[in-house]
């Protein structure tokens, strides 16, 4: 575990050295950044819209005493899903998803010997093939996460007025009343952190694969769960820090 | 010209290498002659670091390679041209991508001169008109023949190629065969060649050097390999043969049925009757 863990640091630290050059690496992010955004937009979105909408049922369910407003209902959705929910549920999610893809293509990379023939000609395959997932990463997750906040705040809205748990207007109300705006920087801080994690983690998995395509699965595999779990440890240790 | 000094490898307790030292000459094909997991591919990779071996030393051109600064390493490896045993295409890319690759990162050629260069290599692999195509889309004769490419597109100083003509029907490998003698020659470069082939031993093998279980029992020319006591080598050479014998011997056999088999046809219907 230790062992992993300064093997971990280790190949952090050689994304940094000598790397290729800025404009390289620069085109590489946004080809990486465009693939992550599409490739994930539909899930974050379906996910997040059913996680705002499942948040106000509950939470009017168990809204039953007159003296409490239904306003509360909008608002307790919005700092359900800011806090929380968008920026933890869309990364686990990612975790699967982006986890998994960069897991699997440097595993595939690793045996094919595609990142030796990178090395042999003289390219820092850490620098070339990671750290432009990386950067990726960091720049896409916070926008994904954005639009998870405002696709289950409006989840939470379709679903609050198609059951007539709460109106239209009771709803807006809720969800304007008492903002606070360092809620949103914390939520975004943390989906970079997330970020970070996840595309580390998984690329270290990746990278490390050797043998055929069933250490590639496994590979997939671990990079998944082991994200996951450094992404609730984050999810706390943030909370515990930052607010 | 690169040496090798006393390179010894284990993987897990297993001996690959055991202390094979050599020269390898410029302008000349320096071939590993081998059998099936003796360590040739090791070998290649020692040389050109991408496996670190436990002792021993490789220099290229009088400089020290093995384990000389990561600057310096660099420097010598951008020189390198290298086709990999399974082609090691970069599968995300097409064909044109792959072997404009080493050109875009490693040289300062305009867009319009590297697509010329990546044109005229796919041309001398013969593959011309292939650019658009993925790697999964090749078989894997092609995927070799890509590889070559790519090593080649640059103008290395090193050439090193992982059984180039495995795969290959034998008028293709004897085309790639003379095609990495012609750029040897041509550019004056140091290029070694693994393989199990006899006929690129006789056609194209300047210098021979022959591993049995990971060590070197045998070097030289390949007029000279013919004449070896070494028992181990001369059964290899009498294994491969054999095999070449047989297969003339199959091919002969199949030319006799079918003449047997058109005499037949052409009495049956010099007999048929009219109408
Ligand atoms: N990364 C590795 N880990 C463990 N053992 C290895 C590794 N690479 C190679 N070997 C072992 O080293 C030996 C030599 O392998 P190598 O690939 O060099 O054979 P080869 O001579 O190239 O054979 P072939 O002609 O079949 O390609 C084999 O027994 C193989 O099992
Ligand atoms: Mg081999």
């Amino acid at each position: 575990m230790l062992q992993h863990f300064g093997k971990y640091l280790l190949f952090m630290s050689s994304l940094f050295v000598r790397g290729e050059s800025p404009r390289i690496i620069f085109n590489r992010t946004i080809d990486e950044a465009i693939l992550i955004g599409i490739n994930s937009i539909f899930i974050v979105a379906i996910v997040s819209t059913f996680i705002g909408a499942v948040t106000c049922v509950q939470v009017s369910y168990n809204l039953t005493s007159a003296l409490i407003p239904r306003s509360t209902i909008g608002f307790m959705v919005r700092e359900m899903t800011i806090l929380e929910l968008a920026p933890t549920i869309t990364s686990i999610v990612l975790a699967g998803k982006v986890g998994s893809n960069i897991a699997g293509g440097l595993g595939t990379m690793q045996i094919t010997e595609q990142v030796d023939a990178l090395e042999v000609m003289g390219i820092n395959s850490t620098s070339y093939l990671v750290l432009p997932k990386v950067m990726a990463a960091v720049l896409v997750f916070p926008m994904l996460v954005v639009l998870a906040m405002f696709l289950s705040i409006a989840g939470g809205y379709v679903a609050g007025t198609l059951t007539g748990e709460i109106t239209a207007q009771e709803y807006i109300t809720g969800i304007r009343s008492d903002f606070i705006p360092y809620n949103i920087t914390f939520a975004l801080i943390k989906s970079i952190v997330f970020a970070f994690l996840i595309s580390t983690i998984s690329s270290f998995r990746g990278y490390y694969t050797s043998g055929g395509a069933l250490e590639v699965g496994a590979a997939s595999t671990t990079a998944v769960t082991n994200s996951v779990i450094a992404v609730l440890i984050a999810d706390y240790v943030c909370a515990e820090v930052l607010l | 010209m690169i040496e090798i000094h006393n390179i010894h490898k284990s993987f897990g307790g297993k001996k690959v290498l055991d202390g094979i030292s050599g020269v390898f000459e410029t302008g000349k094909i320096n071939l590993l002659l081998g059998a099936s997991g003796t360590g040739k591919s090791v070998l290649l990779k020692c040389i050109v670091g991408l496996i670190k071996p436990d002792l021993g030393s490789v220099t290229f051109d009088g400089t020290y390679f093995t384990n000389n600064k990561l600057d310096i390493r660099q420097e010598i490896r951008r020189k390198i041209g290298m086709l990999f045993q399974g082609s090691a295409l970069f599968d995300s890319m097409t064909v044109e991508e792959n072997v404009d690759f080493p050109l875009k990162m490693l040289t300062n050629m305009s867009r319009k001169e590297r697509i010329e260069r990546v044109n005229f290599c796919l041309k001398r692999v013969g593959l011309e008109g292939a650019n658009r195509k993925m790697p999964s889309e090749l078989s894997g004769g092609m995927k070799k023949r890509v590889g070559i490419a790519r090593a080649i597109a640059p103008n290395c100083t090193y050439l090193f190629c992982d059984e180039p003509n495995s795969g290959l029907d034998p008028q293709t490998a004897l085309k790639i065969d003379e095609l990495i003698k012609e750029i040897t020659e041509e550019y004056n470069i140091t290029t070694i060649i693994v393989t199990h082939d006899m006929n690129s031993v006789i056609e194209i093998g300047d210098k021979i050097m022959f591993l049995f279980e990971g060590k070197k029992l045998w070097e030289g020319t390949k007029d000279e390999i013919m004449d070896t006591d070494i028992k181990e080598l001369n059964d290899f050479i009498f294994a491969n043969r054999l095999m070449r014998d047989a297969k003339r011997i199959e091919e002969e056999d199949r030319e006799e049925e079918q003449e047997r088999e058109a005499e037949e046809h052409a009495r049956l219907e010099k007999n048929k009757p009219a109408g």
